[in-house]
């Protein structure tokens, strides 16, 4: 049976302007089904987090189109952007980017406050992710208090407890000692078992060798890696 | 089913979520916004503590002035020709008005050398120095509010009699000698003796009764030879009405000539006070607001420093699906409620500074609630007013800014 493609890039384009300007991202196209498991490889300045960005609804391409879940995303307006964002993308960034100064809880809700959901749905929600990202005794904890496993963990748990289309992962595990990356690793293949479609950066070979697909982008040039 | 599938939905910020987070991201940087409020908080002080004072010092102004003079009127006849333009019977009518305390005729009796009053009918004892002599009605004696030393004033029953008593002035009385009445002493004026009935040791108004010998008008008018140009009627009124009065009692009195009766009116005790007041009032007030603009800078400065320190969390709220009026109206939030806070800090520190001014200085403290409610408000404004130019750079900032390590 035909599945629709849950992301579709068609000959996308990221320049920036310059004296020359600089070529990002050189027309590319691809296309990701629900519940693959991609990673993005690249050596630095190769073009990753520019795709990202695109992918993201981050940053506004300047040629080509993006369908995302069916919509064509370059007819959306920056209020439409955000929607987007707030219901169908997930988000785990290198650096976490946690309210150290807010719980477990909060940071966790804090990616359902945009979709409306109100308080009691949250805390559901919140304690459901938590288990499954094995951090429900720590749910009253300061960020500022976690290892950095325990806060990429957190991240984490806030991109899925929004249940989007996609959970788009910028180096995941690139702040992490071996054991937590090893630990992120596999709590992000069981999310894709059970599903998931992610799309994840990375620079390293054996957190790449766990997804189900690669992508190599060099000089801004995306190709698949068979 | 996920969330991408509802077509319908959209992004949102629900108030109460909105409130929340800008108390957290206030609150989790107490230090910061207790000084980024510190100017707005001085300049509410200020504002709440110069109306306080000036509500205080106004109150205190009134009691003391309302009192003395702005209650005391005087009539005098407006083309004087030596006859009496007042009827018998003014201090009846005037009493009668709505706002007179006390009222009654009064006019000092030319002293040539047979009425100069003398402690005996012995001519040989004279007094020492000029002392006058005036005749009143017993309601001019009690509108100067006298207090007496030695017994009371004449009273309506005296003048009805046209009975011989008098008054003495303290001043007077030192001059004639006589110390105390109860052996019943008398004062002769020409070949007439008067018993001292009382002994005046101070008056609130017309101070020149001190020096005088005063006896009845209606006494003087019967036995003695009146050539007095200066007929006066004092008036005491209730605080507050001595305007009214001055433009009533010339018709009241002499409804025929109303013009011929001048009433000399203290000025408006209210116009005055604001005149008296005016001025420091309006030098502090401007300082307050000058202190508000100057917190209201602070707050810019401080929330535009936030903003740039903030820009990986704006980033991260953007990648979550914060729309830029979302960020916008975040960062407004936050600042009206540093104004509010620091306001109410404010308003608190200057109404115990003010207190314990009053207290020190004996004054009541005055506070119209309205200015207790009013601190807040201008607290909220000025920080609403202050976010906005924060509030406009945050929502610029890009949402790929999250991808930034």
């Amino acid at each position: 049976m035909f599945q629709s493609p849950e992301i579709e890039v068609i000959n996308l384009a990221r320049t920036f302007a310059g004296t020359p300007p600089v070529h990002a991202l050189k027309p590319c196209s691809f296309s990701i089904d629900p519940g693959d498991f991609v990673a993005i490889c690249g050596p630095s300045g190769s073009g990753k987090s520019t795709l990202l960005g695109l992918l993201g609804l981050l940053d506004v391409p300047t040629g080509g189109e993006y369908v995302l879940g069916g919509k064509r995303t370059s007819e959306l307006s920056d209020s439409e952007r955000s929607t987007v964002r707030a219901f169908d993308l997930g988000f785990v960034f290198q650096s976490f980017h946690l309210m150290n100064y807010r719980t477990v809880e909060d940071n966790i809700q804090l990616g359902l406050i945009y979709q409306g959901v109100r308080q009691q749905q949250r805390r559901e929600r919140t304690n459901h992710v938590l288990e499954l990202v094995d951090l429900i005794d720590r749910r009253h904890a300061l960020c500022s208090t976690l290892s950095g496993g325990e806060k990429q963990r957190v991240a984490i748990a806030r991109a899925l407890v929004r249940q989007p289309r996609v959970i788009l992962c910028d180096e995941p595990t690139g702040n992490l000692d071996s054991a937590n990356t090893h630990n992120i690793v596999e709590l992000l293949t069981e999310l894709n078992s059970s599903g998931q479609t992610i799309v994840m950066i990375t620079h390293e070979e054996d957190v790449a060798a766990a997804a189900s697909r690669r992508l190599e982008i060099v000089d801004g040039s995306v190709s698949e890696v068979k | 089913m996920k969330q991408g599938d509802n077509l319908t939905a959209r992004s949102s910020f629900r108030t109460v979520d909105l409130l929340r987070e800008s108390a957290f991201s206030v609150l989790s940087r107490p230090t910061r916004a207790l000084l980024t409020g510190l100017g707005t908080m001085l300049g509410v002080g200020a504002f709440i503590a110069t109306i306080a004072l000036t509500d205080s010092t106004r109150a205190q102004v009134s009691s003391r002035f309302d009192a003395l003079k702005a209650t005391e009127i005087h009539l005098k006849d407006s083309n004087p020709d030596g006859t009496n333009p007042f009827p018998v019977d003014s201090s009846v009518i005037l009493t009668s008005l709505n706002g007179v305390r006390h009222a009654g005729l009064y006019f000092p009796i030319s002293t040539s050398a047979q009425l100069v009053p003398r402690a005996s009918l012995d001519n040989s004892r004279k007094a020492d120095g000029t002392i006058q002599l005036i005749a009143a009605e017993s309601g001019a004696i009690a509108a100067t509010l006298p207090r007496f030393s030695q017994g009371s004033s004449f009273t309506t029953f005296h003048e009805i009699r046209k009975e011989k008593v008098a008054l003495l002035g303290r001043v007077a009385a030192n001059q004639l000698g006589i110390t105390r009445i109860d052996n019943q002493p008398v004062v002769a004026i020409g070949d007439i003796s008067f018993v001292v009935m009382g002994i005046l040791d101070d008056v609130g108004r017309n101070p020149d009764f001190l020096l005088s010998v005063i006896i009845p008008a209606s006494t003087a008018t019967a036995i003695l030879p009146i050539r007095s140009s200066e007929f006066q009627v004092l008036i005491d009124t209730d605080p507050g009405a001595a305007q009214l009065i001055g433009r009533q009692a010339p018709i009241a009195l002499r409804p025929d000539a109303p013009d011929r009766i001048q009433a000399l009116v203290p000025p408006d005790p209210v116009t005055l006070r604001r005149q008296v007041s005016g001025d420091v009032t309006a030098l502090f007030l401007a300082l307050s607001v000058l202190a508000l603009l100057i917190g209201a800078v602070a707050i810019t400065n401080a929330t535009l420093v936030s903003v740039m320190e903030r820009r990986s969390e704006i980033g991260l709220r953007r990648a979550l699906g914060a729309k830029k009026s979302h960020i916008w109206l975040q960062f407004c939030t936050e600042s009206a409620g540093i104004g509010t806070g620091a306001a109410i800090i404010g308003l608190s520190i200057s109404v115990i500074g003010v207190s314990i001014a009053c207290a020190i200085n004996h004054l009541v403290l005055t506070l119209n609630p309205s200015v207790l409610l009013a601190a807040p408000l201008i607290g909220l404004t000025t920080g609403a007013l202050s976010g906005v130019l924060p509030a406009t750079r945050a929502a610029r900032t890009p949402p790929s800014i999250s991808l930034q390590a």
